[in-house]
């Protein structure tokens, strides 16, 4: 009697609940393979219009508008330099945030600051270009340092956010572990706390950088662009990778249009490598 | 956070800092021992165990009272056991005995608590000072990540400053020994703390806690995690430190508590919400044969908790 009524009652939901799986899975593994086929298309695509255009000289002469498109050696320095100078605004502030959030933050001011991080992450980048030309470009003219100032804004909340959320991941053993030796809680945070969530951080500055390198709105206002060799970070246009892809795509001359392809492959293995060391530190993380 | 309110470090302290805290090679109250032997020991670079008196002990959680009205005396060189049912405050009991109960959220106590006669809550008293007197294992083992077994063992001296490189070996090697964990470890000391095994791990603790030279040593529930035969191990470990260091245990096993333990203080709450208090006290044998409140027989012997 028991067999007869699980076969007879539930046969005819159980087959519709297989059908509706099936094709369920179906649809989810259609998804990721769009999902996988615009990015693959994506990367093929670039590699395929900008390999042309490398030779060695592409990455030894200064950029060019006009004439054969020239190198892009003056945007790869530019790129370095705001890169570089972002970091340094950028991650100590962001990391101390991300810190202070996660060990203080319980209470109003903390609530205010989580807030702020994650507005100022959706406010588009080139407001945030628009800012620092009203802060900082009216009075100095243009320049790297208003750039890299610009890219650490939109850093900021990237940084503080993933610091928080790892700090917050040390288990609370290892703190008590700490405190119950002796040693004092600044000491406890620097030499403990960080050193176990040192990866994780590690890993969001990495994506916050590539996300920065590959900026462009922002730097439209601040940097400009620039077909000389500038190495003042605080004076004169300069130019930078993800910039000239832009302006030197918008030209009329087609040897220019390629040589944007080939500063776009550039720039897209930057941001891949920077991307696939941030995996590979992740991975590694014990806890 | 709140722990300022017990805390004092900012106070100006030099015209009253307390030399005794500091070191005491006597022993005024509790004493047990001839005073030949504290002599003795006291000339040796080596821990000295002391006692702990608790006088009118409260502990809070913000409004929530979770321990009322402790008094206990602990002895030197002996070890204390404190057995209860869950929730009857025996851990934040303990943890109120370093000041790590204030680490915790709202955590506050009133009342007193001395160590050799000093009270480790006087507003002058730095608490890391006291921690590094009164030492504490935890009940998961709780090495540091991203130490060797090495590093682990000394990391509360060498983050507290600078020490010789053969000092520091002699130490680990000294502090294993005495957690019964070198014959397994020396040949693997530069391997992570974490890649040993629960039981090896919880007595790399000790010998961490053991590194930083404390008086009185406590154990939350150190052995509840492990197998039976790593807990033998921790319990022989235990009967050794006991010849050098105060240990006080927090323990859920009763095997463990009669076999190892000198004194016996059983924690009860009358009802849900009420707070834990020490509901009798005593010497581990006469808590375990002959107790004076039926609770405590009732819990001893199984047939509540």
């Amino acid at each position: 009697m028991a067999s007869g009524s699980l076969n007879s009652n539930l046969s005819g939901n159980y087959r519709r609940r297989k059908t509706v799986d099936k094709v369920m899975t179906v649809i989810a593994y259609l998804c990721a393979a769009i999902a996988i086929v615009a990015l693959t298309l994506v990367i093929i695509y670039v590699v395929a219009r900008g390999i042309n255009v490398w030779r060695p000289a592409f990455f030894t002469e200064n950029t060019a508008l006009f004439g054969d498109g020239g190198g892009i050696y003056n945007a790869m320095y530019g790129t370095a330099m705001l890169v570089l100078l972002s970091m340094a605004i950028g991650v100590p502030v962001g990391i101390m945030a991300g810190i202070y959030l996660a060990e203080f933050g319980d209470n109003r001011l903390g609530d205010f600051i989580r807030f702020v991080a994650d507005t100022m992450a959706g406010i588009p980048s080139i407001v945030v270009g628009l800012f620092v030309y009203g802060a900082l470009v009216l009075i100095m003219g243009w320049n790297a340092f208003a750039g890299a100032c610009a890219l650490a804004i939109l850093m900021l909340p990237v940084i503080s956010r993933t610091t928080e959320g790892i700090v917050r991941m040390v288990p609370g053993e290892l703190r008590e572990a700490s405190l119950a030796l002796g040693l004092p809680q600044w000491k406890t945070m620097l030499r403990i706390v960080l050193p176990t969530a040192a990866a994780g951080i590690i890993t969001g500055v990495f994506l916050s950088v590539a996300r920065a390198a590959g900026e462009t709105a922002p730097l439209i206002f601040t940097i400009l662009g620039s077909n000389f060799f500038n190495t003042n970070p605080f004076e004169g246009a300069m130019a930078a990778v993800s910039l000239y892809v832009y302006q030197a795509s918008s030209s009329p001359y087609e040897a220019v249009q390629e040589a944007a392809w080939g500063a776009a492959l550039v720039l897209m293995l930057f941001v891949l490598v920077l991307n696939f060391i941030a995996r590979a530190i992740a991975l590694r993380q014990k806890v | 956070m709140e722990r300022n309110k017990t805390r004092a470090d900012n106070q100006p302290s030099g015209s009253h800092e307390d030399p005794r805290l500091e070191s005491q090679p006597g022993n005024r109250d509790g004493q047990q021992k001839p005073a030949g032997a504290q002599g003795q020991t006291s000339g040796a670079s080596g821990a000295q165990a002391q006692s702990m008196e608790v006088q009118g002990l409260n502990c809070f959680y913000g409004g929530f009272k979770a321990v009322t009205d402790v008094d206990m005396t602990i002895r030197p060189n002996k070890i204390t056991a404190l057995i209860g049912p869950s929730g009857c405050g025996k851990s934040t009991f303990l943890r109120a005995l370093n000041r790590m109960h204030e680490v915790t959220r709202g955590g506050r106590i009133e009342g007193k608590v001395l160590l050799d006669g000093e009270d480790i809550y006087a507003p002058n008293v730095d608490p890391v000072q006291v921690r590094r007197k009164i030492g504490m294992v935890f009940q998961k083992p709780n090495p540091f990540p991203t130490m060797t077994i090495y590093d682990n063992v000394v990391a509360g001296l060498k983050l507290a400053g600078s020490h010789k490189k053969s000092e520091l070996d002699d130490i680990v090697e000294d502090k294993l020994r005495q957690a019964a964990l070198w014959d397994e470890v020396k040949d693997k000391l530069s391997a992570g703390g974490t890649d040993l095994s629960g039981g090896q791990q919880q007595r790399l603790c000790i010998a961490r806690t053991l590194a930083v030279e404390p008086e009185v040593i406590l154990l939350d529930e150190p052995a509840s995690a492990l197998d039976p035969m790593s807990s033998m191990k921790i319990e022989d470990a235990m009967q050794d430190l006991k010849k050098r260091y105060t240990l006080i245990i927090v323990t859920h096993n009763m095997q463990q508590a009669s076999r190892s333990s000198d004194y016996t203080g059983f924690f009860y709450i009358e009802a849900m919400g009420e707070p834990g208090q020490l509901w009798e006290f005593g010497e581990t044998e006469q808590i375990f044969s002959n107790p004076e409140r039926q609770q405590t027989e009732d819990y001893v012997t199984g047939k509540m908790g």
